[in-house]
């Protein structure tokens, strides 16, 4: 494939997820932080969510399946977890975290749960689809073409 | 009077032949008369009558002349009387006897008088008969009065009665007068009295009208101290009102927004979003509907005042043209900026308004375009009036996008400042310290029908009404211009397009205020400059106005900058040049005409023989990504989006080139120089047990040139920031597992006032601190939400400040600047 498609595309699918709501303007902030001397910030960045992300949604699966569920604990996880999504830009998976607070503290746990659910579709989803941006980005630059800015 | 006796003598009439001899007498006293006509009447004895006998004796007794009484005279008839003298023969002395008097009487003399023709002849005039009757009568028996003259006529009238006095003692004569006629109405007399009446009436008028109105005039004053007090009272209250009015509404409403807002931020459904999308859309049409009110009325009332600050006009269309590049790029339009170069950086007027003037402007024309460009130029007017045609907009073919465009003398054309009249005027004068600008604003629209252009700037008319907006736009932006002392015009053409056009005078910048601006300007164009400067570009475009506006975007960056029209010319330039070329722009349009030989062109640039091949670029509207067709090489140029704007361009040929900066920088430009400035060379620390939050966090302060260190709990933070350190600041999340920020902060704070405690009390030389003998380092908390951490509990363990999670530009700048000051020249 040509090095100017493959940008296109590029270009078209970012546009889509940002259009559809899986990523929002402080993604673009990260985007905007790698540069020359930081070439591989933004992937850095976004393996450190994964990593963060999985123990996180592990610890909440756990906490859930006790008998007495710790509702604290299991707050103070969907706060971190919502932290860290919303620094990267992963505005589904931070909305997806609010809810989930609102039934913490509600103390609803089947609603937590459902809201588990929830957050962990939105994260796999978002997981994906940015593996998927940086396939492209990889694609791209092998051709040696360059990553087309975004405003 | 003896009647008979005289009658018998007059009748007589004395003819010779009546006439008798005189008895025989004592005396005798014969008559001579001397009047012919009775001459012949000889020695008539004049005692012989009674009477005359008693006239002639008592003539000789008096001496004194005596009269008769009146009687037919002979021959005329005519009453007379006689007058007898008595003459004596010697000089008698006045006292003389009576007796001697006879003694000496030698002799009588004697006059008949014609009483009429005496009367006559005495009242020459007046017994005329005319005006005056005169009756003479002798009156000695004043029972039987003799008429002697005048006509008998019974008087009712006014007579006037005189004595008159012939002589004779014994005798009384009287003359009594009256007017002939009834005397006639004194007409003048009544004439003059009416008048003089009239006029003393019409006086006494005057007065009275004159005191009447005085009177009313006063009272009229009176009731007009009243309304002005009134009037005054209500402007007052009208401004009161609106202050009030402008605050009380634009609370709420921003407090909607701004809910609106944060409901965005959760999680909503497709459908839910959308109606917060439409809320939001709908809050914002009706803040912006509210605020155009209140200038009308503001407008209205004489309380729009401008300010007078000292601004960037380039900073501030590039502000314009992000509003609203986003809307252009989805409706295709292409939306270019261009300013003059003679145009002053800095001026002195309300950034504000102008913005608004200008906004008003794109956004009326963005709402009726649909295709082509809208190009916003900004000149001075001098560079105008001198040139026969600056922008060339005239034909199709020279304008922006090559779409027909409404030809913009005409908007300017009836200007006063741009007439041969300004010319002279003061302003255009090089000494002085007044800057006239002209910007328009032309595109390529649907136009003014005809019938409503007369009408365009009258408030609330609207040429097609639309939703969210009140048609009162351009009626403010109008005052707005004539505050400025502009002028606002237009040329439309249905269908062509419409081109707007006003000038605004501003002031120069006074050189001390500028030294201190100079200063950051410097330092903000340095470094967008500072990058590229020296280096050389080539910008390929067929269309001049298009050119010149890439032209003028790219050499505020600091390049030189090359033409050619199209790739052919370019690739001689490109191998003529020594130094070489370093980015060649080459315009979408000249790029997708002949991909074939576009591909050429961009191998043959590859292999130009020089140290570094040009970097290839093509200015695009984001619309005709889509034809961005496949070409067959890899060396595919990057694009830049249209419309052009400084920050961007530079963004993107650094992120292609890969430009090293001097100094501290990292990414350069973008948007926050402020920023770099405040926390280059800065050392923080970051506290957070989010990994993930932590590298965002450190990577958005490197990114501004500051120094950062990380750890992810409150108690390494404490132990990092043991005095001695060297940290300028510190970013505390407050969630934290086992120690939270608050409680971290509490014990920093603690140790440095007891530290510093131990330096006053003399215990500890402050030498061990580094000479530092005040020590508290800042503390800013990091918080997600701002329910987590209200001010008052940041304050209460002693932090110094908060910004929110992740960081906002803005408010980092906020924050920060509070204590720091811009440090632009110190060194890491």
């Amino acid at each position: 494939m040509e090095v100017s498609e493959m940008q296109r595309q590029f270009v078209e699918y970012s546009q889509s997820l940002f259009r559809e709501g899986y990523l929002d303007s402080q993604f673009t902030q990260l985007q905007q932080l790698q540069d020359e001397s930081n070439p591989d910030f933004v992937m850095e960045v976004v393996t450190l969510f994964f990593e963060d992300s999985e123990r996180l949604i592990r610890d909440l699966t756990c906490a859930l399946d006790q008998q007495i569920v710790d509702f604290k604990t299991v707050d103070a996880h969907v706060h971190q977890l919502k932290g860290s999504s919303s620094s990267i830009g992963a505005q589904r998976v931070k909305n997806a975290c609010v809810e989930f607070r609102n039934f913490c503290e509600e103390q609803n746990a089947d609603a937590c749960r459902a809201c588990l659910q929830q957050v962990n579709q939105e994260y796999f989803l978002v997981k994906s689809k940015l593996q998927t941006l940086f396939t492209m980005e990889q694609q791209i630059v092998a051709a040696g073409g360059s990553i087309p800015i975004m405003d | 009077m003896d009647c008979i006796e005289q009658t018998s003598v007059e009748k007589d009439g004395y003819a010779v032949e009546n006439l008798e001899p005189s008895p025989v007498q004592e005396e005798y006293a014969p008559v001579i008369f001397a009047q012919d006509t009775i001459a012949h009447v000889i020695s008539v004895d004049v005692l012989s009558g009674k009477e005359d006998r008693e006239n002639v004796l008592r003539a000789r007794a008096s001496g004194k002349g005596v009269l008769t009484a009146p009687f037919p005279l002979l021959k005329t008839g005519r009453l007379g009387v006689i007058l007898t003298f008595a003459v004596y023969e010697r000089d008698l002395p006045s006292n003389a006897t009576s007796n001697e008097r006879i003694q000496a009487t030698d002799g009588y003399l004697g006059g008949v008088f014609d009483i009429e023709s005496l009367v006559e002849k005495l009242l020459h005039q007046l017994a005329s008969k005319q005006t005056i009757l005169v009756n003479v009568y002798d009156t000695t028996n004043l029972s039987n009065p003799i008429s002697m003259y005048g006509s008998d006529v019974s008087g009712d009238d006014l007579e006037h009665v005189s004595q008159l006095n012939f002589g004779d003692p014994f005798r009384r004569h009287e003359m009594r007068c009256r007017f002939k006629q009834k005397p006639p109405w004194p007409w003048l007399a009544i004439t003059t009295a009416v008048g003089i009446l009239v006029i003393a009436l019409l006086i006494g008028h005057i007065f009275h009208a004159t005191l009447n109105r005085i009177a009313k005039v006063e009272d009229d004053y009176h009731e007009m101290m009243e309304l002005k007090k009134q009037a005054e009272a209500a402007d007052i209250a009208k401004s009161q009102f609106l202050a009030t009015v402008s605050h009380e509404i634009r609370t709420p409403m921003n407090g909607v927004l701004g809910m609106l807002d944060m409901l965005t931020d959760t999680h909503l459904d497709e459908t839910q979003q959308d109606y917060v999308r439409t809320a939001q859309a709908s809050g914002k049409a009706l803040v912006s509907l509210i605020n155009e009110v209140l200038d009308q009325a503001k407008i209205e009332a004489g309380k729009l005042e401008l300010e007078a600050v000292t601004f960037d006009l380039r900073a501030i269309l590039d502000d314009v043209l992000s509003l609203f590049s986003g809307k252009s790029q989805e409706k295709g339009v292409e939306l270019a900026v261009y300013i003059s170069e003679r145009v002053p950086e800095l001026v002195v007027g309300d950034p504000g308004r102008f913005r608004q003037i200008i906004t008003n402007l794109m956004s009326n024309s963005i709402k009726f375009t649909e295709r082509g460009h809208i190009f916003v130029t900004v000149h001075l007017v001098d560079e105008v009036r001198d040139s026969i045609d600056v922008e060339t907009g005239l034909s199709s073919q020279n304008s922006l996008s090559g779409f027909p465009v409404a030809d913009r003398r005409r908007s300017w054309g009836r200007f006063k400042t741009l007439s041969q009249d300004g010319l002279t005027s003061s302003l255009s004068l090089p000494s002085s310290n007044l800057v006239n600008l002209i910007v328009t604003v032309e595109d390529t629209g649907s136009g003014i029908p005809f019938e409503a252009q007369s009408r365009i700037f009258t408030p609330f008319m609207q040429v097609r009404p639309r939703n969210g907006s009140t048609g009162i736009g351009l009626s403010i932006s109008k005052c707005l211009v004539g505050f400025m002392n502009g002028e606002i015009g237009f040329a439309s053409l249905p269908k062509v397009g419409s081109t707007f056009t006003f000038t605004a005078v501003f002031s120069s910048v006074s050189l001390s205020a500028n030294e201190v601006k100079n200063q950051q300007k410097s330092n903000q164009s340095s470094s967008a400059s500072a990058e590229f400067q020296g280096m050389r570009a080539l910008v390929v475009d067929p269309r001049q106005v298009r050119l010149k506006v890439a032209k003028y975007h790219i050499q505020r960056l600091g390049f030189n900058v090359e033409v050619a029209p199209d790739l052919n010319q370019s690739a001689s330039i490109i191998s003529a040049r020594n130094p070489f070329i370093d980015v060649v722009l080459i315009e979408q349009e000249v790029w997708n005409k002949d991909l074939k030989a576009s591909s050429l062109f961009a191998n043959r640039l590859k292999n130009v023989d020089c140290g570094r091949p040009p970097k290839l670029f093509v200015l695009a509207n984001s619309v005709n990504l889509g034809r961005y067709s496949a070409l067959c090489t890899d060396d595919t140029p990057s694009i830049i989006m249209k419309p052009l704007r400084a920050s961007m361009v530079a963004a993107s040929l650094q992120r292609a080139m890969g430009v090293r900066n001097k100094g501290n920088f990292r990414n350069g430009v973008l948007a926050n120089l402020p920023l770099q400035q405040l926390l280059r060379g800065k050392k923080f620390l970051v506290v957070d047990d989010n990994s993930t939050n932590l590298k965002v966090a450190a990577g958005a302060l490197r990114k501004y040139g500051a120094d950062v260190d990380c750890v992810d709990s409150g108690r390494k933070a404490i132990e990092k920031l043991k005095p001695p350190h060297i940290f300028d600041a510190c970013f505390m999340d407050i969630q934290m597992p086992e120690m939270d920020g608050f409680e971290a902060t509490r014990r920093i704070r603690d140790r440095e006032n007891n530290i510093n405690a131990r330096i006053q009390n003399g215990e500890v030389s402050a030498e061990h601190y580094d000479d530092i003998s005040n020590w508290h380092v800042l503390v800013l908390a990091m918080t997600a939400d701002v329910i987590q951490a209200t001010q008052e509990e940041c304050i209460k363990c002693g932090m110094d400040g908060y910004v929110s999670k992740p960081f906002e530009a803005e408010q980092l700048y906020r924050e920060v600047s509070r204590f720091f000051q811009a440090s632009s020249y110190r060194n890491e």
